[in-house]
This record gives structure tokens, C-alpha cells and sequence, in this order.
């Protein structure tokens, strides 16, 4: 917790490093929905041999890669409305029924790219105050997910720490956020409370400590 | 015999009126019913309130009738089309902003006789809490803002009751359809199809492929026809060339 090693140059992972570090965590027969931005770069790294089910918004369950050019169906896109392919086994349903499964709590995990995330697990990831607002699915999936992992910097491009006390961004739910992946670290939210499991490759404590306000406990 | 198959879009969309109340199945342009928005921007409709998740990127089918002025006020999750933000702030459009799975379960719900639920989805934000501006004056004020919601506890958690849709007119494409109404949709094109189906008093189906009765198997049908008023043919210019078993262009 020292000015030095706050202030000094600490590398931490890529964001392919950071979306490689969570797809560990996935375990085979997983139903996983990805959020935009780093969560999306999680599929190349799912381990061999585990079978992950990956849930879209708009009703796709066994989301495929993106199809070679010149094969795209406009009847099948993902979430962000891109071309889409579908694995075997999949199946498809309508909006209704697939935000049944995800408020109803059978998603294992939604992975979603967050503005801040505060010391109890509160989420901002929807809404910056004078841009242009657009919701989703965000508020559903951290609503009914047994659980949410947050991937995200550790800081903004300011610098400013991410992991705060309280949001000052608007919230996206409250107490919804079970982990967080950054380039930095992992964390777990359990009882409430942040705990620090894990620390990125040559990344000391004290700087993921000098560039984290929100309070937790080290649980390495 | 029933025979919802109709053959003039332009004499059909003749009732909805002006100020009317339309739930729109789509997601982006995917399953979009492009062919009966056109028809009700040639018709001249305005003041209209659109129900769809979100706006496109592109100023066809509903981008089209922000673009040319017609919607009075968007409920929606994911608008995404700049210029619909440009008339929002002006306070020419009012935004009811709404969770993407609360919005389907709405129009489902309005469909389903369902006048309000409780739903843990948006507990605790501006989106329940009576901040969300849904509409400005113009001059950078708010004129007013979505009603906060009633909040019930349920197993120790916060719910907040949202209303059931019933709309005016449910506008809907399909892959495949036949004269009695019955609809199938095809992959991720179904998406809001359904529930918007489900929510209007009186449903408009564009359909890509008139099939004749029974070529359905009843275990493939997505939409029964008893939601469905009208069955139109979708155009040929709408997003996927529709061609059409037994009948020409």
C-alpha cells in the first residue's frame, strides 16, 4: 500500500489474458451468456473436452462461432445482432421463454462487461449519464443468473479505480456481482463482502491494493 | 371457411389509425415485419406509439418511421440509432425504457389476460425508482419521467410490479404461414414474434411463405392462427427474398 509501488508501471493481462483467465472457471455443461466487449473474446479460450451452452438474448441456446463469409442467415444473429452459427444440440425459442430462462435462474453464469463495481456487488454496466441510454438484457441477467462475473480494467483510462465503494454510475442491479475479472485480479463477493483470490502473474497485492477503492479482504 | 389471407397491405393497414398502438416482433432487422411498416408509413400514419425492443441501425422499417416522424413514443430496451437519441433529447419522442426480458414478458403477459406481475429485474435502479426521463422539454429539461414503481418483498428480495401490454395492433413476419393463420417462424427470427402476436387486439402477420392448410405439422406451429387476424404476403424487398409456393409475385 505504498506511493512507489501505486505509482509504478504494473502489467497486468490483455484483455484476451483477462477472457482467458475466466474461461478456466467455466465448467463443462455450463449455460453461459457473454455480454459485449471482453466477455466475447471468452469462447476461443473454453478448455477442450468442457461443453459449454452459450444463451442469447434473442432466443439462441448453443451459440456458434460467426459463419465464413458468404454463409450468414439473416434469420440467425446473436445478441449483437452479427452473423451467427449454431452448435449441435442447439435450440432456439422466443424472447419470452429465453428471458425465462434467465430470470427463472437457469443460466449458471452471465459474464458482463462492467463501467464499476462496488465493495458489496453492486453493478453499473448500463448507462452513462448524458450519453444515450440502452438497457437490454443487462438488468434481467443480473437479476436471474445464479451468477454474474464482472470483466472489466482494473481502472478507466483515467486511471480512476473501477472497484469502488459505491457506484456513482447508474446501477444495473444491487448486490447482483459474485465475481470480478480484471487484468489485475480476481475477486469473489461472498457474504457481502469482496475478497481477493488471486492476483495476475507478476502482479504484486499491494498494487492491485493501490488501485482498488473499494474495501476487501485478501483471501490468496 | 377461414380465410385470414389477404391480398391488398395497403387496404388492409386502412384501420389502424393515427395514435394507434403497435407491438412489433423483431430484433434488429432480424424478423422484422418490414413490409407492414412501410405500408403504414405510405399510409401516412403518425402520433404512433411503437412497442419493439429496439430501433435497427438503418432507416428502414422502424428507423424509417422515426426518420419521417410518426412515433409519438418508443417502449423499447435497446433503441441503439443515433438520430432516435437526437429526437429524445429534443423532446419530440418520449422513451419508455424497459428491461428487454420485462418487455417480453409484458406484451406475453398483456396477451395472456396477465394485468401486471412482480419481477425482480430492475429492482433498485432508476428504471424502477422514478428518475429515468421519458420525456425532455427541449431546452435540456425534464418534462417527465417513467412512474416508479410499486415494490413488493417476495422470499426476502425486492420485486417491482410491471403492467401487462395489450396494444392496439400486433404487427408480426414469419417464415411460413397458412390461410387460417397459423404461423412458423424460422431460427432467431422469432425473437418478440410471438409475444407480439400475443399482445394486440388485432394482429397483422407478413408471412415470406404462403403454406397450404396442413403442411404445418400442428407440432411446428409457433403462433396458432387464433392470435392472427390478417395474413399478408411479405414484399420482395423486405430483408430475405420471400418466395411464394403457388402463387406468383
Amino acid at each position: 500500500m505504498t506511493e512507489t509501488v501505486g505509482a509504478s508501471t504494473v502489467r497486468g493481462l490483455s484483455r484476451e489474458g483477462i477472457a482467458q483467465r475466466l474461461a478456466r472457471d467455466l465448467r463443462d455443461g455450463f449455460v453461459v451468456n457473454l455480454g459485449v466487449g471482453i466477455p466475447l473474446l471468452i469462447p476461443r479460450f473454453i478448455p477442450p473436452g468442457a461443453e459449454v451452452i452459450l444463451h442469447a438474448e434473442n432466443g439462441v441456446l448453443g451459440l456458434g462461432p460467426a459463419p465464413p463469409a458468404g454463409q450468414e442467415d439473416p434469420d440467425l444473429t446473436d445478441a449483437g445482432k452479427q452473423p451467427a452459427t449454431l452448435t449441435s444440440g442447439a435450440a432456439i425459442v422466443d424472447s419470452a421463454m429465453s428471458f425465462a430462462i434467465v430470470r427463472g435462474g437457469h443460466l449458471d453464469v452471465t459474464v458482463l462487461g462492467a463501467l464499476q463495481v462496488s465493495e458489496r456487488g453492486d453493478l453499473a454496466n448500463w448507462y452513462v449519464p448524458g450519453r444515450n441510454p440502452a438497457v437490454g438484457g443487462a438488468m434481467d441477467l443480473v437479476a436471474g443468473a445464479r451468477e454474474v462475473w464482472a470483466v472489466m480494467e482494473h481502472t478507466d483510462r483515467s486511471g480512476r479505480p473501477k472497484l469502488v465503494g459505491r457506484c456513482t454510475f447508474p446501477l444495473t442491479g444491487r448486490r447482483v456481482v459474485t465475481r470480478v475479472y480484471t487484468d489485475l485480479a480476481v475477486f469473489h463477493v461472498e457474504g457481502g463482502e469482496l475478497r481477493l483470490k488471486e492476483c495476475a502473474p507478476g502482479v504484486p497485492p499491494e498494487a492491485v491494493r493501490a488501485r482498488t477503492e473499494a474495501r476487501y479482504v485478501e483471501d490468496l | 371457411m377461414i380465410d385470414k389471407l389477404r391480398h391488398d397491405v395497403m387496404s388492409v393497414l386502412e384501420v389502424v389509425p393515427s395514435g394507434a398502438s403497435l407491438a412489433v416482433g423483431g430484433f434488429g432487422s432480424s424478423g422484422r415485419p418490414d413490409t407492414l411498416l412501410d405500408a403504414l408509413c405510405d399510409l401516412d400514419r403518425r402520433d404512433l406509439h411503437l412497442i419493439v425492443n429496439n430501433v435497427g441501425s438503418d432507416f428502414t422499417g422502424v428507423g424509417r418511421m422515426l426518420a419521417e416522424g410518426r412515433i409519438r413514443r418508443l417502449t423499447a430496451s435497446f433503441p441503439v440509432l443515433p438520430e432516435f437519441y437526437d429526437e429524445y433529447f429534443a423532446g419530440k419522442v418520449e422513451l419508455e425504457l424497459v428491461p428487454q426480458g420485462t418487455l417480453a414478458e409484458r406484451l406475453r403477459a398483456g396477451g395472456a389476460g396477465i394485468p401486471a406481475f412482480y419481477t425482480p429485474t430492475s429492482a433498485g435502479t432508476m428504471l424502477s425508482d422514478g428518475t429515468f426521463p421519458l420525456r425532455y422539454t427541449g431546452d435540456g429539461g425534464t418534462a417527465e419521467c417513467l412512474p416508479q414503481r410499486e415494490v413488493r418483498d417476495f422470499g426476502g428480495r425486492e420485486h417491482v410490479l410491471e403492467y401487462g401490454i395489450v396494444a392496439d395492433f400486433g404487427l408480426v413476419r414469419a417464415y411460413q404461414g397458412d390461410r387460417k393463420g397459423n404461423l412458423r417462424f424460422h431460427l432467431s427470427a422469432r425473437n418478440f414474434n410471438p409475444v407480439a402476436g400475443m399482445s394486440g387486439r388485432r394482429v397483422f402477420a407478413e408471412i415470406q411463405h404462403l403454406v397450404e392448410v396442413d403442411a404445418l405439422n400442428p407440432d411446428d406451429v409457433h403462433l396458432p392462427g387464433v392470435f392472427v387476424d390478417d395474413v399478408l404476403l411479405a414484399s420482395a424487398s423486405s430483408p430475405k427474398q420471400p418466395t411464394i409456393a403457388g402463387s406468383s409475385p
